[in-house]
């Protein structure tokens, strides 16, 4: 196969297992709160209601509104050519490295957020207001996980990152390489709208974030932002499942080793679904104003990432 | 290049002469704009050449004020780089300027605005083609005093004035130590550039301390650093925009040029504190600056802020560079240096256009705040465009321009974790969340500065009223936007060349670190690369993708335009949705450590019962740390020494003509006793 075509390919592949991801997680969830809980292929069937659907667009809204779906989802797509879902070298490696990949997200949320502010609602703004206030917190962690990466690898370059652990595969335990993984963990909960930062099952417009921006959605945008929301939660899987253990990823490319690397793939995404529906169960959603301490607990942990990695170099 | 830098001179000469001459009519306005544009053209094109390594360009004309030495002018790559962002400001600006200022048609203040922006175009121009003392501190008093009149030419609003004396203030407390600093580097002698590095060399180790940090301030004054900003958001605010769309644009960047000319050629960089000091003051200004934005009603006010934070961006890529030489990690010095030159174009870019779109929406609503702005992408779609698409850039997003940079920064701060000081690994791991928190504040701040004004229901008469601005300030807006798109897409043949001429100021052979490798660019290490190309090309592709195959195989209903969902609420009112002060106040709050908000709520209840609001009135004010506790006292111990000066001006001739015949006997006393003649 091409190098060339793996990148439509990788995309393909986590567009058709997101949703799944995501009900999984909500599968689990049930059962882990002993409910019956929904099949896990029910976001499949969501997906296809919606995009069925008619859409209903408040007359306060501009044509920002109508595109922000499309920027949000085309964002989020773009990032899995990037990431090292499949393979290692990635075929378009070259085009962007985990900054890119940060920064593409960030670029969806900030249309979001305006799409939000668009119809003139009180919740919109609010969530905004809120997503944006945790994104910016977020930033520095994320920075600082990408450098502690970065300097083990010598690169931030995604696939560089993977095959040093690879190769290496002592380095997967280094401190550095844990407190790194703990913090984008941390960073995760928050950039996804996990408990405890955001409930994404919530249905108090007051405490939601995420889904307080969206609440003006219908029909195939809802569906667009809900298929990307369930896109970037594998995104960020995949790169706590492949950056920091990367076996099970394919390094050359034949069919055995691709169809390998999607089964591994299925298998982390799970196993990350499992702890997250574990964490959901168990906690509760913090405050507002209880957020930033989260995250300037996953900055610690990114500040002590680097000082690891520095001090081991 | 000899006729290109004549037609540039001669391009703005014409343009103050035409303002002067022709009237206050249309035919003045648009002459000094044309002229004005010819100028900019011939000033980027003798920018492009030699940045391009074209024969060096200079220029010496000892008749120009022989009594002091004479004129030199000459240009390398340093100096191209800010001419050329000058002059990518200056013609938008110029052509936007015209139909801004069309409103002051048959007032005098056409003519002195006409006049005074070509002027300081012209002397703006010239700084960075500056080669000697006293062509450089010509040309940049020039442009300050300049800029000082545009500040001032809606004089008759009331807090115009007060935002022009600060201006003034600190524009001059700058120069003094820029004085300062040129007349201890001067050995005697001509003082062109080239004698002043022969004779940097030979300064000892204290006095080039002292120059440097004379330099820092004098220069820092103009560019905004923090603690020396406070003009910033007092002068961009009562400028016309288009002036304040130059003085943000490129002014406050000659501070940036007059650092590295002196700092890195002149002196030829110094001890590692002095990098540390930059990077410290370049984060501080980074941080703050944005946290000042974020909480700022007025958008041309938050648009000061945001120069005060990307001129800190700036100048922690200086920093970055002036310490990575001074631990002879020269290649990533050349590094650090192309990308803070590299965002110092770029911000000059969407800095000009964010303006121009602020001073569009001023012209159409008349305020400023965006509590009374809204729903202005209705009335006004293609400023809102281009404010939307400043916006993404300046939030550092990709595919534009402003991400570009920023990337180009962060890998820039990389390699200085393998230093060989702990300490120097400690400060860049800092200065790293710094920027990372600075790009994420900033993409809120812009959030906030376009959804509010832009989106939504309009929040007063005015703003519903708006008005689209007319075609020559759309131009000027356009330009600029497609620029952003165009630093962004040939960033790859750009960085290279901003890369060749940063080599030789850190002492470096050209042509310095390759950082070209196709349509990707690289760190001088080659390990991490990004293709601005590539993603922009595939960001688009996928969207269009995206779009066809929603458009093919989703339902094809029409849309249903319904009411904004409110939990039942039977009318919507703009009264309902958030503010921009409602946008910031979860920041705010998390940040109440460094704002100090103050509250005010007054409640007024109806006289039978408690139960009943009549209305409530809040008032919120964060607390301004630099005003009071830095400038506050100084300003109060300057007003005291002054009164206690005033004892002397009693307004009496005869105690006037006593100070004259004191001074003469003093003076005569002080001769015969050195014995002088």
């Amino acid at each position: 196969m091409s190098p060339w075509l793996l990148g439509p390919v990788q995309a393909a592949v986590a567009l058709m297992l997101a949703p799944g991801l995501v009900g999984a997680i909500r599968w689990m969830k049930a059962r882990l709160q002993s409910r019956q809980g929904s099949p896990p292929w029910q976001p499949y069937l969501e997906l296809r209601k919606l995009f069925a659907k008619e859409v209903v667009v408040s007359s306060n809204a501009s044509w920002l509104f109508r595109a922000a779906p499309f920027i949000v989802f085309g964002s989020t797509v773009t990032v899995t050519l990037l990431v090292p879902l499949l393979t290692v070298p990635l075929p378009l490696g070259g085009a962007g490295d985990l900054l890119v990949v940060v920064y593409l997200l960030l670029l969806g949320t900030f249309f979001l957020a305006l799409a939000g502010l668009d119809p003139g609602s009180p919740f919109g703004g609010m969530g905004a207001s809120r997503e944006m206030t945790v994104a910016a917190l977020a930033e520095p962690t994320v920075a600082l996980a990408i450098f502690a990466l970065a300097w083990g690898a010598g690169s931030t370059n995604l696939g560089q990152i993977a095959s040093r652990t690879l190769i290496t595969p002592s380095e997967a335990l280094a401190p550095g390489h844990v407190l790194a993984f703990a913090a984008i963990f941390l960073v995760t909960l928050a950039e996804t709208g996990r408990l405890p930062v955001d409930n994404p099952s919530t249905h108090l417009e007051l405490t939601m974030i995420h889904e307080a921006m969206v609440l003006e959605y219908s029909g195939r945008y809802l569906a667009l932002i809900e298929w990307a929301a369930a896109l970037k939660l594998l995104v960020f899987f995949s790169l706590l499942g492949n950056l920091f253990a990367p076996w099970g990823v394919a390094s050359a490319i034949t069919p055995g080793a691709l169809l390998w690397a999607v089964l591994a793939l299925a298998l982390k995404l799970l196993a990350l679904g499992g702890v997250i529906a574990l964490v959901e169960t168990h906690i509760a959603k913090l405050r507002l104003f209880r957020v930033p301490e989260l995250l300037s607990a996953s900055f610690i942990l990114a500040l002590l990432a680097v000082t690891a990695s520095f001090l081991v170099r | 290049m000899r006729a290109l830098f004549f037609l540039m001179v001669s391009g703005y000469a014409t343009g103050a002469a035409a303002s002067l001459v022709l009237g206050t009519g249309p035919l003045a306005r648009w002459t000094s704009t044309l002229v004005a544009v010819v100028g900019a053209a011939a000033g980027l094109g003798l920018a492009t050449g030699a940045s391009m390594g074209g024969a060096a360009f200079s220029l010496e004309a000892p008749d120009l004020l022989a009594s002091a030495g004479g004129l030199a002018f000459g240009l390398d790559g340093l100096g191209a780089v800010f001419l050329a962002l000058t002059s990518l400001v200056a013609a938008p600006s110029a052509l936007y300027g015209a139909g801004y200022s069309r409103a002051w048609d048959g007032r005098p203040v056409q003519r002195q605005a006409g006049f005074m922006l070509n002027l300081f175009l012209l002397s703006m121009s010239l700084v960075p083609l500056a080669d000697g003392t006293l062509t450089f501190l010509l040309f940049w008093e020039g442009m300050s005093l300049s800029s000082y009149f545009l500040v001032m030419t809606e004089a008759d609003r009331p807090e115009v004035s007060g935002a022009g004396q600060w201006y003034l203030g600190m524009t001059q407390m700058g120069l003094a130590c820029l004085l300062g600093a040129f007349l201890l580097m001067q050995a005697g002698g001509p003082a062109t550039f080239a004698h002043l590095r022969a004779a940097g060399a030979m300064l000892p180790a204290g006095t080039r301390d002292l120059v440097f940090v004379l330099a820092l301030i004098g220069f820092g004054s103009k560019a905004g650093l923090i603690p020396l900003h406070v003009w910033l958001p007092r002068a961009h605010p009562a400028a016309p925009s288009h002036v304040s769309a130059l003085m943000s644009g490129a002014m406050i960047k000659m501070g940036v040029y007059g650092l590295l000319r002196i700092g890195l050629d002149v002196l030829g960089g110094g001890p590692a504190w002095w990098g540390a000091l930059v990077i410290g003051l370049g984060a501080l200004s980074a941080v703050l600056g944005v946290l000042y934005a974020l909480t700022e009603d007025d958008l041309k006010r938050l648009l000061a802020y945001s120069s005060v934070e990307n001129i800190g961006v700036i100048v922690l890529g200086v920093g970055a560079a002036f310490l990575f030489q001074s631990l002879q990690m020269l290649p990533a010095a050349a590094f650090a240096l192309a990308a803070a030159l590299f965002h110092a174009v770029n911000h000059a870019a969407f800095k000009g256009l964010l303006f121009m779109g602020a001073g569009a929406v001023l012209h159409a609503t008349g305020t400023r705040n965006m509590n009374r702005l809204g729903g202005l992408i209705r009335g006004m779609p293609w400023t809102a465009a281009c404010f939307l698409l400043g916006s993404v850039a300046i939030a550092g997003l990709p595919p534009l321009n402003g991400f570009v940079s920023e990337w180009l920064l962060f890998q820039s701060l990389l390699p200085g974790i393998g230093a060989p000081s702990p300490l120097v690994a400690v400060l860049m791991v800092l200065a790293l969340g710094m920027l990372a928190l600075t790009a994420g504040l900033a993409a809120a701040c812009f959030v906030k500065a376009f959804g509010i004004t832009f989106l939504a229901i309009p929040r007063s008469p005015e703003a519903v009223a708006a008005h689209e601005a007319d075609r020559s300030m759309r131009t000027g807006m356009i330009v600029l936007a497609a620029a952003c798109l165009l630093l962004s897409v040939g960033s790859f043949v750009i960085f290279p060349r901003l890369s060749t001429v940063a080599a030789p100021l850190v002492g470096l052979p050209a042509p310095g670190p390759v950082v070209r490798a196709g349509l990707t660019l690289q760190t001088p290490d080659g390990l991490a690369q990004m293709s601005p190309v590539i993603v922009t090309v595939g960001l688009g592709l996928v969207v269009l993708v995206a779009w066809l195959a929603v458009k093919r195989f989703a339902s094809r209903r029409p849309l249903r335009v319904g009411e904004t969902w409110g939990c039942g609420r039977v009318v919507q009112t703009p009264r309902m949705e958030y503010t921009s002060t409602a946008f910031a106040e979860p920041l705010r709050r998390i940040f109440a450590e460094f704002y100090r908000p103050t509250e005010d709520v007054s409640i007024d209840f109806h006289p039978d019962s408690r139960y009943f609001v009549q209305s409530i009135s809040y008032r919120s004010a964060i607390l301004p740390w630099f005003d009071r506790y830095l400038y506050a006292p100084v300003i109060a111990r300057i007003r005291f020494w002054s009164e206690r000066v005033l004892t002397l001006q009693s307004g009496s001739v005869h105690a006037y003509l006593a100070y004259l015949v004191a001074a003469l006997v003093l003076l005569l006393g002080w001769l015969v006793v050195t014995g002088q003649r």
